[in-house]
């Protein structure tokens, strides 16, 4: 029978696969898609938890993280139009630059 | 039993799918298999008695979300092959450790919601999507609110950012 561990411990590795991206990326776009597997990770933490609590505060908190996301990818996909327009580039360490 | 099979096959999809996502080399496969993973997830939400959370992931991910990402992949040149070069072996190392830490953190977290008790348990004769409108608009209307303010700020930026300067381009073309 599948309890909440089983959904707990997947929700764990998508986040885990999500952080690796994170960490090893260096394209901004593949960065904001690690960052959606992350989001999507947690979302299935709080149904999971909330259905096996019998209580619906697991899915209004996915569905809030649903429209921050909606939001983060809005004004991210125009920040990185901007960056691209003017660097010719999304790579992150084209951005690394201090000239003071 | 039936959901013991769902899960599992939908759980490796998802993982396999995410996996591509995180690893390959061509900015395509990985929008594409993003966007398998998250109509993948909207199993486990149909699985979990969420039906109206389902039904929002398909609609706002797999379609608003990814088609905006498709969208901005038009913007930036994505057809050539992506090079990442990794140096700096030590930041790498450090966030790794930083990772690993989490990690545990993450596996050993339900422990401590084990006496957890239902806040908002919902009314048994209606169905999820009712449910889902009862607690919304009684006890989270304020968050509900803020949400559509920020939705309105995401989209008024977003415009903003994107056309910037895209008028007088064209402009100094025709000129």
């Amino acid at each position: 029978m599948i309890g909440v561990n089983h959904y707990l411990i997947l929700a764990g590795i998508l986040f885990v696969i999500g952080m690796i991206g994170v960490i090893r990326r260096k394209n901004l776009l593949m960065l904001f898609f690690a960052t959606e597997i992350m989001l999507n990770a947690a979302n299935i933490g709080f149904v999971a938890v909330g259905h096996y609590l019998g209580d619906y505060t697991g899915q209004m908190f996915a569905f809030f993280i649903i429209a921050i996301a909606a939001s983060e990818v809005a004004v991210g996909l125009g920040l990185l139009i901007l960056l691209y327009k003017r660097k010719n580039s999304i790579d992150l360490d084209v951005i690394q630059n201090m000239n003071g | 039993m039936f959901e013991a099979i769902a899960f599992y096959v939908f759980a490796s999809l998802t993982i396999v799918m995410f996996y591509i996502t995180v690893t390959t080399q061509n900015a395509l496969n990985a929008l594409t298999s993003l966007a398998a993973g998250m109509i993948f997830i909207s199993a486990f939400f149909f699985n979990l008695d969420a039906e109206f959370l389902g039904v929002i992931q398909l609609i706002v991910y797999s379609g608003a979300v990814m088609a905006l990402y498709a969208f901005g992949m038009m913007f930036l040149d994505t057809n050539r092959r992506l090079y990442e070069n990794h140096h700096s072996a030590k930041t790498v190392f450090g966030l790794s450790g930083v990772a690993a830490v989490l990690i545990v953190a993450i596996f050993t977290a339900p422990i401590i919601g084990g006496n957890a008790v239902a806040a908002y348990p919902g009314v048994e004769a209606l169905g999820n999507t009712q449910n889902v409108g009862l607690v919304l608009f009684t006890k989270y209307l304020v968050p509900f609110e803020l949400a559509a303010v920020m939705l309105l700020l995401a989209m008024i930026a977003g415009i903003v950012l994107a056309s910037k300067k895209m008028d007088i381009e064209e402009e100094e073309e025709v000129a």
